[in-house]
């Protein structure tokens, strides 16, 4: 059987690690690690939303920060601020994260979620998703399920399930992250960076599913764990 | 002013604090925990009580500036993550942050001369190496500017240099070299608050809420002042300045052990 760099199979994941509550201050808050990718995110609300002509009366307005730390990547200073990719990266994870809450619950407020990256080895987004995932669910909203996610990848023809960065840099490679409601095992989140075959898509959001309900496991752990103390 | 505020000045009056600690204490659990973020040159997690703060350090390769021709150089940037407290704001840097950047890291390494910025000169008037200190906040508890000022220090103690191919004139940065980051002294920096005429340090979120004035004092291992910064409303006397030096100075010295 194919074994990677890491010695790991194919289809297997890096070690991951949940906690909910590290931050005290936040009305909710959780860290994801997968590998050597750590996401921390804090949750804020739900408050009310300040100019008040961007508030919704119908419904509440959900905000994602998605933010790699300057010293998070494996190459020179990442210059601080919102880049283009940082700011579409929060916008995928907002509408996926969307999908799971009642927002009508708080017409006029707004829920901000902050996600900081503190050290990266590829798979931040779907890392910060499933830590966002849990600080939602720490903070006490009423969620339709949890999210899980990872990023999977294509290489030659095999698929590879939790990529690091040695293997996305590899020429030719697609990358493909994926959200999952794991109850349902519907998608929230897919995006592609290479070519696939319309069979290798299929294979990917089969392995993917399988995959994430493992995750689920250890993001259901962390709540629990988060609810004895 | 608040309610809270009038209790804490109450109870200073009788030389108690709201959470029982005597006004010259910092928070028992004070912990300072290294690489932490291991893509960085140097990383470090400082956490004072329920006060959390992470610091990084990245290096690059660059041009001198023309009137040092021999030297390196340091950046220091201070984030206020609205993450770490809902009254904190997204977007650049405020006045808040800027001031902890400048007046308490850059500051207090700069003009402790701890750095031989020298020792950053790779070939004269051509290539030096710029330190680039990133300090985040994780949780405001209160003291965030003495839990960066321990945080950029610490960050600095753990940095390898990576490895420089000086004819190609690039940095591998997945090769970490041996080479350390020499700090020749430890500016700790004190803040020192002012409240109606008692002084404490390490405050809380609600005594800094009630502060009158504060001043961060930073001092190296021989008890000398290298970096002073006054904040607050209200004015100190020569008096005031003169108690809350000898609390810098002796609280620097517990400080200084931790980063030993």
């Amino acid at each position: 059987m194919k074994k990677r760099k890491d010695n790991r199979r194919l289809d297997e994941m890096r070690k991951i690690e949940a906690k909910v509550g590290v931050i005290k201050r936040a009305n909710g808050s959780a860290m994801f690690r997968i590998g050597d990718t750590i996401a921390v995110v804090a949750v804020y609300g739900p408050r009310s939303l300040h100019p008040k002509y961007l508030q919704d009366p119908e419904r509440g307005i959900l905000r994602v920060y998605y933010n790699m730390m300057a010293f998070s990547g494996s190459g020179e200073r990442i210059r601080p601020g919102p880049s283009r990719r940082s700011r579409e990266v929060s916008m995928v994870i907002e509408k996926a994260l969307t999908s799971v809450l009642d927002l009508k619950e708080f017409p006029g407020g707004v829920v901000d979620v902050f996600i900081e990256i503190i050290q990266s080895d590829s798979g931040t987004r779907c890392a910060g998703i499933c830590a966002a995932s849990l600080a939602i669910a720490d903070a006490g909203f009423k969620m339709k399920d949890l999210i899980s996610a990872v990023a999977l990848g294509r290489i030659d023809n095999d698929i590879y399930v939790d990529v690091t960065k040695d293997e996305e840099d590899i020429e030719g490679m697609a990358d493909v992250p994926v959200a999952y409601l794991p109850s349902s095992g519907k998608i929230v989140l897919l995006q592609c960076d290479g070519f696939l075959k319309k069979e290798q898509l299929k294979e990917i959001l089969k392995i993917g599913k399988k995959v994430c309900l493992e995750i689920y496991k250890v993001q259901q752990k962390a709540l629990k764990e988060g609810y004895k103390k | 002013m608040s309610i809270i505020s009038k209790h804490i000045r109450n109870l200073l009056k009788e030389g108690k604090r709201l959470d029982g600690r005597g006004l010259e204490d910092y928070r028992k659990d004070i912990k300072i925990e290294y690489g932490v973020s291991k893509n960085a040159e140097g990383s470090a997690r400082v956490r004072i009580g329920n006060t959390e703060v992470v610091a990084g350090v990245k290096m690059d390769v660059g041009e001198p500036y023309p009137d040092v021709p021999n030297k390196g150089s340091i950046t220091v940037n201070v984030e206020l993550l609205p993450l770490s407290n809902p009254e904190f704001e997204s977007g650049p840097p405020g006045i808040e942050a800027i001031e902890l950047a400048r007046a308490v890291v850059d500051r207090g390494i700069r003009e402790s001369d701890a750095l031989d910025f020298k020792s950053l000169c790779i070939k004269k008037g051509e290539k030096v190496w710029f330190l680039l200190i990133d300090v985040y906040s994780f949780n405001d508890d209160g003291n965030l500017s003495d839990a960066i000022g321990l945080a950029a220090l610490a960050a600095l103690k753990d940095a390898r240099f990576p490895k420089y191919d000086s004819k190609e004139g690039k940095i591998d940065y997945k090769k970490k070299t041996d080479k350390k980051v020499v700090l020749k002294e430890l500016p700790i920096p004190v803040t020192v608050l002012k409240i109606d005429d008692k002084f404490i340090v390490d405050p809380s979120l609600f005594e800094e809420k009630a502060m009158d004035a504060r001043l961060t004092i930073t001092t190296i291992e021989d008890g000398r002042i290298c970096a002073l910064q006054k904040g607050g409303e209200k004015p100190l006397t020569e008096d005031d300045i003169d108690k809350m030096v000898d609390i810098a100075i002796k609280k620097g010295k517990e400080l200084r052990k931790l980063l030993k």
